[in-house]
């Protein structure tokens, strides 16, 4: 094969493309700009760790089963562990929210950054519904009796049908857990590749003459 | 059983819950303080200093 061939294979190609957009030392980085050193820009990174015990306790709860996280010790705490680390997750992310919302952070060509983070946002939501609705017990039963009605509202409930505890919970485990974990992970590349928003004072100085 | 029984009980759950409600306003004890917390971390973040903030300005 010669090389003009190898050159227009679409993987010679995509390798090159994310190798030219994301170097080793831009996708895991020495050092950060100065303004980054405040407490509030650790809730993006505090917002993943939970998301991390989430997943981790969530993959520990679906092999043991329903009848382990309801009546023993261990299953109880691991379903604790699960229930706080998603409280960790939506409080951090709340506050990182907050922070960037007052940065302005989609800045500079961030928009698709902080869009993506508006869905990851709004799918963590329903994927903590979903969560509420899976329990398999009489929290779960009245939430989602209580919630039926707004669904139904909606329309969406020829689809999304919160009283069918089968369906509530492959949502759960399975669809939007891929579309968080698939966000997540295009939200922190897109910050990888633009960086972190600088704060006003910084964004106003570049470009003028020092 | 016995210690985590008993740890169980210093948080009273058989009781309805409290709300705050004020016309159309109606929000959940529980859901108003998680709400406070959140306020007061995001200003004690904007506020307090970063650890090794200062040896990093001198350096640059």
């Amino acid at each position: 094969m010669s090389t003009e061939q190898i050159d227009r294979q679409w993987t010679t190609r995509l390798r090159k493309r994310v190798a030219g957009k994301l170097p080793p030392e831009k996708v895991l980085p020495d050092t950060q700009p100065a303004y980054v050193a405040s407490w509030i820009y650790v809730f993006g990174v505090a917002t993943l760790a939970a998301l991390g015990v989430v997943i981790a306790t969530g993959c520990l709860l679906a092999i043991r089963g329903p009848q382990w996280w309801h009546q023993s010790y261990v299953g109880h705490f691991v379903n604790s562990m699960h229930l706080w680390s998603v409280e960790i997750f939506f409080f951090a992310m709340v506050v990182h929210l907050w922070g960037k919302y007052f940065m302005a952070a989609w800045r500079g060509g961030r928009s698709l950054t902080w869009m993506t983070g508006v869905v990851l946002f709004l799918t963590s939501i329903a994927t903590a519904f979903t969560g509420y609705a899976s329990q398999t017990n009489f929290d779960s039963q009245w939430i989602t009796t209580q919630a039926k009605d707004g669904i139904n509202a909606t329309g969406a409930g020829a689809y999304f049908n919160v009283l069918n505890l089968g369906q509530m919970l492959m949502w759960h485990i399975v669809l939007l857990p891929l579309a968080a974990v698939a966000l997540t992970a295009l939200h922190v590349v897109l910050v990888r590749l633009k960086g972190v928003v600088p704060p006003f004072e910084e964004n106003a100085t570049v470009g003028t003459p020092s | 059983m016995g210690f985590f029984s008993h740890f169980g009980a210093l948080v009273p759950l058989d009781h309805p819950g409290h709300y705050i409600h004020w016309h159309w306003f109606y929000l959940s004890v529980g859901n108003f303080i998680v709400i406070c917390l959140m306020l007061a971390t995001f200003i004690a973040a904007l506020l307090l200093p970063f650890p090794g903030r200062r040896s990093r300005k001198e350096n640059r």
